[in-house]
């Protein structure tokens, strides 16, 4: 009489902890799950205390706009250093976009499928090459190049661009390729049908439909372009100066960072750390950017 | 005159083909030159002897067992953290504000410049949790950074477990946690390898975020609360500071096969999952 009702209980007895047990398993891994998200208030946070008072001190236009860095008398002004970034980064893109985009139209609309397992894990090798040996190739084979054959110190905008725009190339390719595989396979099929040829296909409907992916492809490359630090350092000169033409030497906001960190102290490095927040903006504006273009993208996949 | 498209396809298809030539030219090219220059040196002495004479003379072991030490630390922090959070995303939640906040984090993670991670290492770490420049310093900075490489690659290899594996996996009656770690996790395991296996390749890429947290001391490292120079810091000082072009190409020509080979299992993992999922 007794054993059906007690098994019954033992059951539900077994289940309830059963269920208390997955519960504590699901928030554990919520817990672990926001690391991440953590992580990154955590650098901000950081990086924010450390760096946010000395702007103030300065005053944000004469922080941002002054071009005089001179730590020894207290003169802090990285305008040169944001010119500096925004030349290399924009001269990085056009080598990045042009190359990367190549490959990515290629790779998904022309290539044979043996090729294509070639191909790409080189790009992906390409990306795996450390950034100093990227740099250490740009010093030895591309600055003397540039000095002997354009003038100029050899150390460059321009050297800067390059070596900056095949490392960024993997990011703008694989982006890319994603954002064309996702293009649906009746688009392509009802403007081959309508007598377009492949090129045709691929630039009028293809690309136009893969529109926003490739943007917030190019929009991340920027971002790992701007970021970029010893690549740069070894490539770019590294003069206080505004650039006047593609072959002068400049100095980015990261190479500021990364050359006088090891001896900085006081307000200098305090202004070392805001050169970071201005960085830690930038960066966080076009993350911000890229992820708000590709969701507009999967939204409008969803409503189809 | 209008061209013909047929024209206009074959000139377009032609340049595709000239910009990817290029690309792998310069791919092979970087390879080819670095392992020419530096192979040569690459000895049996240069790879188990200490640096003497601030690298001029000497080998590389310290920089090897600190990058190893570095590696080793920043993946057995990170891959459990990541893989839960894909199982989570995954597995334990709906999609909604929550997750899109979670992937917000690591995708803008991801984006953060390494000197950014390398100052901040500097002041939590390194600073105010006193570990100065140490190996532990430069492996939590990297575990961090490497993060989202591995969230990614887990959710994406989680993803492809078919979902008739959960479906036989409940009907025989085992709870949510059985089928995700017996499972779930089993079945997507070389994807998640192939995460932590990139993860490895960027950590010994990685020099700007170790410069200011693990430090650049040329000795050999007793423990985890040393400071210790890595491989590509290494060679950033030996080629920068001219000390010795032969020992730089070297030491590059290293880590340039480190990189092969970490890529080509990669590649090999990868194969494997497909084959097996798909």
């Amino acid at each position: 009489m007794t054993a059906p009702t007690t098994m019954i209980m033992r059951a539900m007895a077994a289940v309830r902890h059963g269920l208390r047990r997955e519960n504590l398993i699901a928030a554990g891994l919520l817990v672990l799950a926001l690391s991440a998200i953590s992580g990154l208030a955590l650098i901000a946070a950081f990086i924010f205390k450390e760096g946010v008072p000395i702007i103030l001190k300065i005053g944000v236009g004469r922080f941002i706009f002054s071009s005089d860095w001179h730590p020894l008398e207290g003169e802090f002004g990285i305008f040169p250093m944001i010119v500096g970034s925004l030349w290399v980064t924009v001269g990085a893109m056009v080598i990045a976009v042009v190359f990367g985009l190549g490959c990515a139209v290629l790779l998904t609309q022309f290539c044979p499928k043996q090729l294509v397992s070639i191909i790409k894990p080189s790009i992906e090798l390409l990306a795996g090459i450390p950034s100093v040996v990227y740099g250490f190739i740009g010093v030895v084979i591309l600055v003397p190049f540039i000095r002997d054959w354009l003038g100029g110190p050899g150390l460059s905008v321009l050297a800067s661009s390059i070596v900056l725009g095949v490392m960024t190339l993997p990011t703008v390719t694989s982006i890319s390729v994603d954002a064309l595989q996702a293009v649906p396979l009746p688009y392509r099929e009802g403007s081959i049908a309508l007598g377009a040829t492949q090129w045709q296909t691929t630039h009028m409907v293809v690309l136009k439909a893969a529109r926003s992916g490739i943007v917030a492809a190019v929009i991340l490359g920027m971002g790992r372009a701007i970021g970029e630090t010893m690549a740069v350092i070894m490539v770019a000169g590294n003069t206080l100066d505004l650039p006047h033409s593609i072959l002068d030497p400049v100095r980015t906001l990261t190479s500021n960072i990364a050359l006088e960190m090891g001896y900085a102290a006081g307000d200098h490095q305090k202004a070392l750390f805001a050169t970071g927040v201005t960085l830690f903006v930038i960066i966080m504006i076009l993350n911000t950017i890229a992820l708000l273009v590709s969701r507009r993208r999967g939204a409008r996949a969803r409503n189809r | 005159m209008r061209i013909a498209p047929k024209h206009t396809e074959r000139a377009a298809v032609a340049i595709m083909w000239i910009l990817a030539s290029v690309m792998m030219g310069v791919l092979v090219f970087i390879i080819a030159y670095v392992l020419a220059h530096g192979l040569p040196h690459v000895t049996w002495t240069f790879l188990t002897a200490s640096p003497e004479s601030m690298g001029r003379e000497g080998g590389i072991l310290p920089m090897i067992v600190g990058t190893l030490w570095i590696i080793g630390l920043a993946v057995a922090l990170a891959a459990p953290i990541g893989v839960a959070t894909a199982v989570y995303l995954t597995e334990y939640t709906r999609e909604g504000r929550l997750t899109d906040v979670i992937r917000f984090g690591s995708d803008c993670l991801a984006g953060i410049p390494s000197i950014i991670f390398g100052l901040f290492g500097l002041v939590l770490f390194g600073i105010m949790l006193g570990l100065g420049f140490s190996i532990i310093s430069g492996a939590l900075t990297v575990a961090l950074m490497v993060l989202p490489t591995i969230i990614r690659t887990s959710e994406e290899a989680i993803r492809a477990v078919p979902r008739a594996y959960r479906d036989v996996s409940y009907g025989l009656g085992s709870t949510r946690w059985q089928m995700v770690t017996r499972v779930v996790l089993k079945s997507a395991l070389p994807g998640i390898a192939t995460g932590i296996v990139l993860a490895i390749g960027r950590t010994i890429s990685e020099t700007a975020a170790l410069m200011f947290t693990a430090g650049s001391a040329l000795g050999m490292p007793h423990s985890i609360f040393d400071s210790s120079r890595t491989l590509a810091l290494h060679f950033y000082i030996l080629a920068l500071e001219g000390i010795s072009m032969s020992k730089a190409y070297a030491t590059a020509a290293v880590l340039v096969l480190a990189i092969l080979v970490i890529n080509l299992s990669a590649y090999a993992l990868m194969r494997r999952f497909v084959a097996r999922v798909v």
